[in-house]
């Protein structure tokens, strides 16, 4: 679980989070939602610890980043996993190098005990073992965002960023990838948070979440409640998007 | 504070000398090619040059070999050297470290807790530092060897007055010297090029232009450790 307390963030003065104050659940997905430049980012950032925040705390189970020692956050962090926008996978190394790279820096496994563990998180992805000697530019993008999922996993993290995880992808793509990391966290019960304006993985695994507006918390709730919520600001991010307007207006006509 | 995290006690030492054997064969064995060629062309073409230049009788044709030497050891297999070795190197290292950097490769090792100024540039340093007096020897050999065959082919020096020539006056501090500037060049040839490919913000287009002035910065430096070090070193 991951709880944020009051957190302020500003860049030369100007206010980019305000106050914020939200619980993570562990072994659901938590997703951040807003417009671009709507502070999400950095509220991610800021709870990785990548930005210093300027108050609040941000509280890992029992143990508060802000208060951590350099060292300590250090440690802390191969408790993390984190999936970028682009895959960030490294282009040097193969499929399989990718995966194996944590295990190489923090674990003293013996070289047939990573490869099984290699196996295991390529696996759960549907990474064939063919795959596993290409390099990530030789790999489609969905792909590769499976990768960067099975090495995310790989060092059984606690909690599971992920930053954008659809962008880039056709729909069916996008759906197999928010189902991989549903399923993963349950299998696993980390702490998932997801940042996205992907409104498809809102309605499809949205378990909680968090919409930010002007670098505030504007609403709260799960899936089955945003499309009722009530709130202005939400209403209009989510009906941008016309599917979702003409679902809604559907819905309402229904109810008539 | 770059170099402070870059000097920073290794997570994994096995993977830093893994990394480090990489970084040799990619930046130092692979520019060895580019050393032996520019320096056979480049100690043909002085050897020519020296030899119009005493073309005087009373200059005795043992200096054109003398010449030279002492040139590619004093001068090009050393800075020369090195200046162009700034632009193959140092724009390989910016590029590969700023394309690392804008598409978040670089947090994410910093995420993985990795330190990444370290994982990623001492080894260079270390490959390029290592190498560099190695490249400067080659380059020496290679460029004496030019104009050995250069001399007799374009007929003015015979290759027993070349040989006379190089083994005239020699002074064996010259080579100390011109080694003692290759660690220095070799240093800033990995970390000015490191530098400014880690701290790229943007895209494709700003790993271009950091590229850029990693060369150009690299180059002035060079320049002025190799006046720093004349003037320390040799006078």
């Amino acid at each position: 679980m991951i709880v944020v307390k009051n957190v302020n963030k500003s860049f030369d003065g100007e206010p980019i989070l305000k106050d914020i104050s939200t619980t993570f659940e562990a072994g659901i997905t938590n997703l951040i939602i807003g417009r671009s430049g709507s502070g999400k980012t950095v509220l991610v950032k800021s709870i990785l610890g990548l930005y210093e925040i300027d108050s609040g705390e941000i509280w890992y189970n029992d143990r508060n980043l802000v208060d951590m020692h350099h060292r300590d956050r250090k440690i802390m962090r191969q408790e993390i996993g984190m999936v970028f926008q682009g895959g960030a996978l490294f282009d040097s190394l193969s499929v399989a190098a990718n995966v194996r790279f944590p295990l190489d820096m923090f674990t003293n496994m013996s070289l047939k005990e990573k490869m099984k563990r290699v196996d295991f998180c390529l696996d759960h992805v549907n990474i064939e073992p063919n795959a596993y000697r290409l390099s990530p530019s030789e790999i489609s993008g969905g792909m590769q965002k499976r990768v960067a999922i099975a090495r995310a996993i790989s060092l059984n993290p606690k909690y599971l960023f992920c930053d954008e995880p659809n962008s880039g992808l056709d729909p069916e793509t996008s759906t197999v990838i928010d189902q991989l990391i549903q399923s993963l966290t349950k299998e696993f019960n980390m702490t998932t948070i997801i940042n996205t304006h992907d409104m498809n993985s809102v309605i499809e695994i949205g378990e909680s979440v968090l919409f930010i507006s002007r670098g505030e918390v504007a609403w709260q709730g799960t899936n089955k409640e945003i499309l009722n919520s009530g709130n202005q600001k939400l209403n209009d991010f989510i009906f941008a998007n016309k599917l979702y307007a003409q679902m809604k207006k559907a819905e309402e006509e229904a109810k008539k | 504070m770059m170099l402070k995290r870059v000097f920073a006690k290794p997570e994994k030492h096995k993977l830093y000398i893994r990394q480090l054997f990489l970084e040799l064969d990619s930046l130092g064995v692979n520019s060895v090619w580019i050393v032996i060629i520019i320096s056979i062309f480049i100690g043909g073409i002085m050897t020519i040059q020296f030899s119009y230049s005493m073309s005087n009788p009373i200059y005795p044709t043992t200096l054109i070999g003398l010449g030279t030497r002492d040139t590619l050891i004093l001068e090009f297999s050393s800075t020369m050297m090195a200046l162009i070795l700034a632009g193959k190197i140092g724009s390989n290292i910016t590029s590969e470290i700023g394309t690392m950097r804008v598409t978040e490769q670089i947090d994410s090792l910093e995420i993985m807790g990795v330190n990444s100024a370290s994982y990623l540039i001492l080894p260079k340093i270390i490959a390029v530092v290592f190498i560099f007096p190695f490249l400067f020897i080659v380059s020496v050999f290679f460029g004496l060897l030019g104009g050995l065959v250069t001399g007799p082919v374009t007929g003015v020096i015979t290759a027993d007055q070349f040989i006379e020539g190089i083994q005239w006056l020699f002074v064996p501090y010259y080579v100390t010297f011109s080694i003692i500037k290759t660690f220095f060049f070799g240093f800033l040839v990995a970390s000015v090029p490191a530098y400014f490919g880690y701290h790229v913000q943007g895209g494709a287009l700003d790993v271009g232009k950091a590229s850029t002035q990693a060369v150009v910065n690299t180059n002035i430096l060079i320049l002025l450790f190799d006046l720093i070090l004349t003037q320390l070193l040799l006078t």
